[in-house]
Formats: structure tokens, sequence, C-alpha cells
């Protein structure tokens, strides 16, 4: 669906703002535009892949309010005044993100299509704070697919830049996760 | 996917009152938009319901938990309460799709995803439950993923989710309001099999919307087990999946709960085995005994018969891991 506007049956679009990657921005959406295609085919951040484009694969993973989903099963039109963070807000001014700097120290990716997903949703994982061992990460990161196989790489990156990450996780200001291995996790109301 | 209109009510009667012949709800949308890009769903309008007050989880008068129906899987599988009381259902969500949809999932949606069956999905192909009548391909095609128990000459499809495995073993109700008010429905009675009427997967009328789940009082804390076999580790649907649940007093089981998810077009319950444990040592004979009960009049098809067996293995083992304790 690279052309929303080519058949809307006289649907018309709806104004929408969300927060993304710190800047508000006011939008026109279609309803039946995902949240990956208005990132992809609206603002020109294709730094967010489209791989499959049924959840399966996990390489559009952004973060919504802090935590990780596939960009591709929900519609941009459910998430007015969401913080969204991108692969392209990690970085801070020049510095990249202690996952993206892990990832190219530990050459954790081949082709390199599944890297921005892999980051984003290792990003969220160390934000959840269930994953300590490499078999618990392992199992957390199932969702990001890579067919290169870059597998070991990608487990050694994350293990590295867990404990730096940890540290930035307050980022993400609304919907934070409580973090910690107390098992309590409020669901807010 | 088609054009739909948009609307995001904040109030049940609102969301209830949009609702129209072409009308779907959506609050997770992880199988529903899956479905529209391969033009298997086609709706006109969409009510998104995520503005709703469905999202708390609160104790019981009855001792018992009630989960709103906008609670993501991620958020359920890891409350204090569900982890400390039903870590069986805690387990069976964590066994179910992957980090990013369990954040994005809903508890009222997990039980209304449709069957991952390829002819179901594929919009070139006859499915009597996309279309009536139109046929079964899958009863002479590519059957390995699908039931050996409850299916009909119409549809051999079985029900996805691992979370409603759980919930079928835990006796969990489900809460309904629509246009005639609302309603309580055992979970047993909520997903059907197919029969003659493929295309209805539960019992919910035009227009009624899941508000929650009410867990009771027994949660099986102590020896429960949700085992999950599939063909890779981890992300994959199941082949076979059992929820085991039992009270165990010197030995002897009081009370037992075995459900079984990836075999039937609903999580397959069967009584008559559970009340044949109560009284019996908790041992691998009487396990397999319950076993082969569960599974009488199973049947196969070309791809899919090794299911059998598996269940039954799958069923002793579960009990077992549940005899010697809930797994941390």
């Amino acid at each position: 669906m690279t052309d929303p506007s080519a058949n809307t049956g006289g649907i018309a679009t709806c104004s929408m703002t969300i927060m993304l990657n710190g800047e508000s921005r006011a939008l026109d959406v279609y309803p039946w535009t995902t949240l990956l295609d208005l990132l992809r085919e609206q603002l020109d951040l294709t730094g967010t892949k489209k791989g499959c484009d049924h959840g399966q694969c996990g390489a559009c993973t952004v973060l919504l309010n802090g935590k990780r989903i596939n960009a591709c099963l929900t519609l941009a039109i459910m998430h007015e005044d969401a913080e969204l963070t991108t692969i392209e807000g990690l970085a801070s001014d020049e510095a990249l993100h202690p996952m993206q700097a892990a990832f190219v120290t530990h050459d954790a990716f081949q082709c390199g299509y599944c890297t921005p997903g892999q980051i984003c949703s290792a990003v969220g994982m160390v934000a959840e704070g269930r994953a300590q061992s490499a078999d618990e990460i392992r199992e957390q990161m199932s969702g990001n697919l890579c067919r290169c196989g870059a597998y070991p790489n990608i487990l050694a990156a994350i293990e590295a830049a867990m404990p730096e990450t940890r540290n930035r996780v307050g980022v993400f200001e609304s919907g934070a996760p409580s973090g910690g291995h107390d098992g309590v996790r409020e669901v807010k109301p | 996917m088609n054009p739909f209109s948009y609307a995001r009510p904040t109030r049940i009667e609102e969301a209830i009152s949009l609702f129209g012949p072409q009308s779907r709800y959506i609050a997770g949308g992880t199988n529903l938009l899956d479905l529209m890009k391969e033009n298997v769903e086609r709706p006109e309008q969409l009510i998104d319901i995520t503005q709703l007050p469905l999202k708390s989880i609160e104790e019981t008068p009855e001792g018992g938990v009630r989960i709103g129906a906008l609670v993501s899987n991620a958020d359920l599988a890891w409350h204090a309460l569900i982890e400390r009381r039903y870590p069986l259902l805690a387990k069976a969500i964590l066994a179910g799709a992957s980090p990013q949809l369990r954040n994005m999932a809903s508890t009222g949606g997990n039980l209304l995803q449709r069957t991952r069956c390829y002819y179901f999905y594929d919009s070139t192909v006859p499915c009597n439950k996309r279309e009536r009548g139109s046929g079964c391909p899958a009863r002479d095609g590519l059957n390995r993923i699908h039931a050996i128990l409850g299916h009909s000459e119409q549809c051999i499809a079985v029900h996805p989710s691992d979370m409603c495995v759980a919930l079928a073993a835990l006796d969990a109700v489900v809460l309904v309001t629509g246009p005639q008010g609302e309603r309580r429905v055992d979970f047993r009675d909520f997903h059907r099999l197919p029969g003659d009427q493929p295309e209805r997967d539960n019992t919910l009328a035009d227009g009624e919307l899941i508000t929650a789940i009410e867990l009771p009082a027994a949660g099986y804390a102590e020896h429960s087990a949700y085992l999950k076999l599939r063909d890779r580790a981890s992300y994959a649907f199941a082949l076979v999946s059992v929820a085991a649940a039992l009270e165990i007093d010197g030995g002897i089981i009081r009370s037992a709960r075995i459900a079984l998810g990836g075999v039937a077009h609903k999580p397959w319950r069967c009584t008559e085995a559970e009340d044949a444990l109560v009284g019996e040592p908790a041992e691998q004979s009487a396990f397999e005994q319950a076993a082969q009960r569960i599974l009488q009049g199973a049947s196969g098809f070309e791809h899919n018969a090794f299911k059998i067996e598996l269940s039954q293995r799958a069923i002793v083992r579960a009990l077992t891991e549940a005899t010697e304790g809930t797994a941390a």
C-alpha cells in the first residue's frame, strides 16, 4: 500500500498530532494508513523497514510510549498524541545510542535490513527489564528475524550494551516500565 | 486494505450504538489488520475501542481477578497478581507471539483472533470459514497444523491462541456487553466447534463487545504447567499445547484441569478425564489413562495424525511437570 490516496472511497483524511522523536508533528492521515507507511511514505523516515508487513519479521519495530511494537500492524490514526521513537530518534546529537554503537563494534549485521528493528527491539527489551541471561535475551528477541543469521553477534552486542542502555531508559517519560526484577508492574487505568 | 471510516468512542454504550453490519471493533489490531491486508476482512467501519475504560486488573469480591478487555497481553502476563496467583496464565501468554505483538495485543482480542489455517488466509482459494459452502482445501491439502478433535466435514481449522488454553483450564468467565445488554459466558461456551457453521468462531452476537475476563479464586498456583510443542523454539504457533493444573494432597489428586491447544477449533477440555483423575495418585499411570481418555475419538489427516500420540505424550509430560511443582 504505497499510495494510500489511490482509492479513498470518498473518505477524507483526519488531522492528528504525534510526538515523533521528541518533536510534535501535525499530520493528515487516511484511516487505513499504518504507522509504518506514515513513517516511510509520508514522513520520509525510511530507517524503519518494511520486511513482511505482517508482524512476523520485526523489521518495523519502533518504540511507542517506550514500548516496542510492530509499526506495520497498527494504524497511525490510533496514536493521537502518542510518543514515538524510531531508529532516527535514538542517537543524540552526533553520538550513537549505546545499542547502536554496540551493533557496530560487534559487527552485529550483514545486509543490515533488520538492524533498525533489532536495535529498537533491544532498547525496548532492556526497558522491560525481563531478560538477563543469554537464553532470556534470545527468547525476548525472537520477534526479530535476521535472514543473514547474524544472531551470535546481535546477542553479543545486546549483552554489551545492556548496562548503559538501562541507565538511559529514563528517556521514555510516558509509559516507562518500572524496570527492576521485582515482578511488579502496574497497569495504568 | 479497503477504505473504511473510523470512529473512536470513549463510552461503551457509544461504541455499541455505532456498530453496524459492516463494522469491526479494533483494539490491538494485530490480527484484524493482518486479515485486512489479505482481504480476508473488509470492514467498512472500524470502531477504535482503545479509549474505553477497560484497562484495569482488579480483585473480585469472590476472591478471583477481573481483567479488563483492553489490558495488553504483556501487561497481563507480567502483572504481579497474575504471576503470583495464576502462573499458568502468565506462562501461556508468554509462550505466544512475540514481545512486540504482546505489547499491542489486547486480552479481549486474543480470544477473537482467527485461525492461521493457510487456506483461510488465502483469499484466492475456497474456504468454508471465509465463504460458506465453497469447500475446504485443507482436508486433502497441507494439514500438518490442523485439527484432530472436534473437526467437521466443513472445517478442520484450529484456534491459534495460547492464552485461551490457560483460560479454558482455569474456568474463566467472559463478560460481554451488547445491544441486548450484559451477559456472562463460561469459557467453554465462548468458542465453538465448526459443525456446519465454520464461519462462526464463537458465540458472540453482532455488535457484542468483550469487556472483561474473570478468573475464579482457584489459580492452581502450586501445581500447574503450560507445555507448548512447535516446529521452532520460539515465536511459532503450537502443534500441540497443554495447560495442566492439579490440586494435590498427600500425593493424591484432589482436582484436575487439562486443556489442549492446537488440536481443535477451540481449546479442548475433557471433564470425564479430569474427573477420573480425582482420588488417584499423582503418578504416570494415572496420567497415561487421562491422556488416552482425552484423545479417544481423535482422528487425523494425511499430515497431522502424529498429533494424536504427540498430544498424549504432552499431556503426560505436562501433568508430570505440574505434579513436580510450578516452575519459577
